[in-house]
C-alpha cells in the first residue's frame, strides 16, 4: 500500500477535523480500556502469565533459526509446504503461483495484517483475482475502499451509518428499502451475502497468531468464525506469517494465549482457537487439499540483535493503540502505513526506513501507558526513543527541531543558567497569565493553543519547588 | 549453487544474533525444550475436581453466552437433543459425523429426529459434534478434525450442539496437550483441533457485540456426567 508517514502531520490535522472519526474514536477511549482492565483483574496470576509470555519469546528469538528449521520439518511431515520469502515481492509471487496453478479466480481471505503489509489485495486485483475479506470489519473497509485503521479493530473508524451507506451501496441485490437501522440487521446481511463466497473461493488464506515448532501447526484466533469457513472450504489453505511467529510447544502457546484475548478484546479466550496441521487427511471428509505456509521475513531478521529485537515478541494484541492517547487523538490511518499506534511506531521504521516514517516515533506523549499494558512487556517508548536519537543522528528531524533541540541544550548543559531562566520564564508567564489562569495563544506556541488553553504556570519550576521540599525535609529531619 | 530464500534467511538471522547454526548447546536447548512439555503458570481458577470442576466449565461456558444441558448417561443425548431443537422452534433434523460414542446412543427412540450423516454442507439448521475435551478455566470445547467429527459441523450449521463427558473435563489447556500427544503421537495433531469458546460473534460495528457473525448464532453444550 502507498506510504502515506511522511504527512504524518497533514494526516493528524485532518483526522482532528473529521466529524464521523471523531464520533467512532469516542468509543475506543473507554470501551477497550474498560474491559481489558476487567478481564486482567479477574485473573490473579496475569502478571505472572506476562512475564511468562516474555520469557517463552525471548527465547524463540535467541534460538530462532533452530526454531524455524524444526517448524518447516515438521510442517512437511505433515504434508503441507513451506515457502521462504525474504521480501514482500518474493511472498506476493509466491501465493501467485499456488493460485495460477490452481486456476483461482476468488480467493477468500481471513483476517491478517501480513497481507496488509505485503499488499496482497492489491496485487490480486492487478492480477485478475478477485480477493473477498470476510471478518466483519475487513469486509466493510474493502467495500469502502480504505485499509484497517486499527490492527484487531479493522473497521473502528467506521460509524454504524456509515456502514448501512455502504452496504446499500454495494449489495444491490436486495431491496433498495430494507431496513437496516439495526446493528444485527447489518451483520445479518454481511453473514447472507460472505456465507456463498466461502463456497465459491478456490483458495484461502489466512494470517496465523502464532506457528508451533513441536507440531508444525498454525494458529488462527478469531471471534467471528471467518477464519475457519475460508481455511476449510477451498481447494487450498494458504498462511501467510512473518518468522518471529514461532513458539515452541503446545504448552508455551497457551500461556501467551491467556494474555492474548485479554490484552485485545477483554475476553478470557476469543471465541475460536484453530490449531491447523497438514491439508485434509485420507479419512478427512473435509478440509483443505492443499496447505502452504509462506514464511515472511521482510526485514525482521535485522532487527533480531538490535536495538528493536524486543519489538519482535509483539503479539498484535492491539493494547498499545487502544491505551494511546495519540492514538485516541488521530485514529490509525493518519499513521500513513500497516501498522497504527505505539507498535506501528516501533515497527514501520524498521520495516520501511526511518527515513520515511520518521514522524511516528515523536508521535508520543511518552506517558508509558502501552507499555504498561502491552502483555509482551515490549519496552515500546525505549524504542521510540532509540528512533528519535537515529533520527537526529541522521540528520531528518526539521531545521526547526535542530535549533530548538540545540537551544535547549546550550541552557541544559548549565544547570545554573537553566534554572535561571526557567524561573525567570515561568514567573514571567505566572504574571502574564494572573487573571484568567490560562493562555489562548502565545508566541513559539501555536501548534499547543491552536487546539487546547495553555494552563498559566503558578509561579515556580518544578526544580524550585523540589529544592523547597527537600530544604524543608531536611529542618524536620533536624 | 546459488543459496536458497530459505539458506539466505537463516543466514540472515545468524548473523543478526551473532549466533552459530551447528552450535551444540543451542541444538541441546532446543530438543530439551521441545521434548520437556514445561507447563509453565497454571492459573488456580481450574484446578477443581469432581462436581466442581464440572460447574465451572458450565459456569464458564454460560458466561460467554453458550447454553448448557447436564444429563447423567449418553443414552440421553438424543432426547436432549430433540429438546433442544423444540425449544428454539427448529426442525427435527441435525447433521453428524461417524463418531462412535454418538453412533452408541439411542437416537432411534426419536422417531422425528433425522440423523443425516457426513460433513454439513451449509444447509443445516443444527449439527451434533462430540468434544475431544473441554477446558473448565474458560469454559472451552476442544473438538478434533475426522470422519468421526468433521471441521465444518462446528461452523455451518445455524446451531452447534457439542457433547462433551464429564470425564473428559479438565482444568486446564496445558492438560488437553497431554492427552492429545496420549491419542495422536508426540509431535503429531489431527489437521484440525478447535477451541471453540461460546457461540460466534462480532464487536466490528461500533464495538456493538453481536452473536453470529459466521459460525454458528448459538451453541449448546451437553455435558455427560456418569456415573
Amino acid at each position: 500500500m502507498e506510504i502515506k508517514s511522511p504527512t504524518f502531520k497533514n494526516n493528524s490535522a485532518e483526522a482532528l477535523k473529521d466529524v464521523n472519526l471523531q464520533k467512532a474514536l469516542g468509543k475506543v477511549r473507554t470501551g477497550f480500556i474498560e474491559k481489558r482492565a476487567q478481564a486482567a483483574d479477574a485473573l490473579p496470576e496475569f502478571e505472572d502469565l506476562r512475564d511468562r509470555a516474555r520469557d517463552i519469546k525471548d527465547h524463540v528469538l535467541d534460538h530462532l533459526d533452530l526454531y524455524l528449521e524444526r517448524y518447516t520439518e515438521k510442517v512437511e511431515a505433515a504434508g503441507g509446504h513451506v515457502h521462504w520469502a525474504e521480501t514482500a515481492e518474493d511472498a506476493r509471487n509466491q501465493i501467485m503461483e499456488i493460485c495460477r496453478r490452481l486456476n483461482a479466480r476468488t480467493v477468500t481471505k481471513g483476517k491478517s495484517m501480513i497481507t496488509e503489509e505485503i499488499g496482497l489485495n492489491e496485487f490480486f486485483e492487478q492480477n485478475g483475482v478477485t480477493p473477498v475479506e470476510t471478518d466483519l470489519g475487513e469486509y466493510i473497509i474493502q467495500l469502502r475502499g480504505e485499509h484497517p485503521s486499527h490492527i484487531i479493530a479493522p473497521a473502528v473508524h467506521v460509524t454504524k451509518d456509515q456502514v448501512e451507506e455502504d452496504f446499500r451501496r454495494a449489495h444491490t441485490q436486495f431491496d433498495p428499502k430494507r431496513n437496516l437501522d439495526e446493528p444485527t440487521t447489518l451483520l445479518g446481511e454481511a453473514r447472507a451475502v460472505l456465507r456463498q463466497k466461502y463456497f465459491d473461493a478456490d483458495v484461502g488464506i489466512t494470517g496465523a497468531n502464532f506457528l508451533i515448532a513441536e507440531t508444525g501447526t498454525s494458529i488462527i484466533v478469531t471471534n467471528e468464525g471467518n477464519g475457519d469457513l475460508t481455511q476449510t472450504l477451498p481447494k487450498a489453505h494458504i498462511v501467510v506469517a512473518s518468522i518471529e511467529k514461532i513458539v515452541p510447544t503446545l504448552e508455551d502457546v497457551s500461556q501467551i494465549l491467556r494474555v492474548l484475548a485479554r490484552s485485545a478484546t477483554g475476553q478470557d479466550m476469543s471465541v475460536y482457537t484453530t490449531f491447523s496441521t497438514g491439508p485434509k487427511r485420507d479419512d478427512d471428509p473435509d478440509g483443505p487439499g492443499e496447505y502452504h505456509v509462506i514464511l515472511l521475513d521482510n526485514g525482521r531478521s535485522s532487527m533480531l540483535g538490535s536495538d528493536y529485537q524486543d519489538m519482535l515478541r509483539c503479539i498484535r494484541c492491539g493494547a498499545c493503540m487502544n491505551h494511546c492517547p495519540v492514538y485516541h487523538a488521530v485514529g490509525g490511518h493518519a499513521y500513513g502505513w500497516v501498522y497504527p499506534g505505539p507498535m506501528g511506531a516501533v515497527l514501520t521504521p524498521s520495516l520501511i526506513g526511518v527515513d520515511q516514517s520518521g514522524h511516528l516515533p515523536n508521535a508520543s506523549t511518552f506517558c508509558g501507558r502501552c507499555e504498561a499494558v502491552c502483555p509482551m512487556r515490549i519496552p515500546l517508548p525505549k524504542m521510540m526513543r532509540h528512533w528519535r536519537e537515529r533520527e537526529f543522528e541522521r540528520n531528518l528531524n526539521s531545521a526547526t527541531a535542530r535549533y530548538g533541540l540545540g537551544v535547549w541544550a546550550y541552557f541544559a548543559k548549565r544547570p545554573s543558567l537553566y534554572q535561571f531562566m526557567t524561573g525567570l520564564g515561568m514567573r514571567t508567564l505566572g504574571l502574564l497569565g494572573r487573571t484568567k489562569g490560562r493562555f489562548k495563544g502565545l508566541p513559539l506556541a501555536g501548534g499547543w493553543t491552536k487546539y487546547r488553553d495553555l494552563p498559566a504556570p503558578e509561579g515556580k519550576t518544578f526544580q524550585q519547588q523540589w529544592a523547597e521540599r527537600q530544604k524543608a525535609k531536611r529542618k524536620e529531619a533536624a | 549453487m546459488t543459496a536458497t530464500s530459505r539458506e539466505r534467511i537463516l543466514a540472515k538471522i545468524r548473523t543478526s544474533l551473532g549466533r552459530n547454526g551447528e552450535d551444540e548447546t543451542r541444538r541441546d536447548t532446543v530438543a530439551e525444550r521441545l521434548s520437556a512439555h514445561h507447563k509453565g503458570i497454571i492459573p488456580k481458577r481450574g484446578q477443581l475436581s469432581g462436581k466442581d470442576l464440572i460447574d465451572l466449565f458450565c459456569k464458564m461456558a454460560e458466561g460467554v453466552q453458550a447454553s448448557v444441558a447436564r444429563i447423567s448417561s449418553p443414552d440421553e443425548v438424543p432426547a436432549a437433543v430433540s429438546d433442544y431443537l423444540r425449544s428454539k422452534n427448529l426442525s427435527q433434523q441435525v447433521r453428524m459425523g461417524a463418531d462412535a460414542r454418538l453412533a452408541a446412543m439411542p437416537w432411534k427412540d426419536q422417531p422425528n429426529l433425522e440423523v443425516m450423516q457426513g460433513r454439513a454442507e451449509g444447509s443445516e439448521e443444527a449439527g451434533v459434534s462430540h468434544a475431544f475435551a473441554g477446558i473448565a478455566e474458560t469454559g472451552t470445547l476442544v473438538l478434533t478434525s475426522g470422519n468421526d467429527n468433521p471441521t465444518t459441523i462446528n461452523f455451518l450449521p445455524e446451531h452447534h450442539i457439542a457433547v462433551v463427558n464429564a470425564a473428559d473435563l479438565s482444568g486446564d489447556m496445558e492438560a488437553v496437550w497431554a492427552k492429545v500427544r496420549g491419542k495422536y503421537g508426540e509431535g503429531t495433531m489431527p489437521r484440525t483441533v478447535n477451541l471453540v469458546t461460546g457461540p460466534s460473534r462480532s464487536a466490528d460495528i461500533e464495538q456493538t457485540l453481536l452473536l453470529g457473525a459466521h459460525g454458528p448464532r448459538a451453541l449448546h453444550v451437553i455435558v455427560v456426567e456418569e456415573g
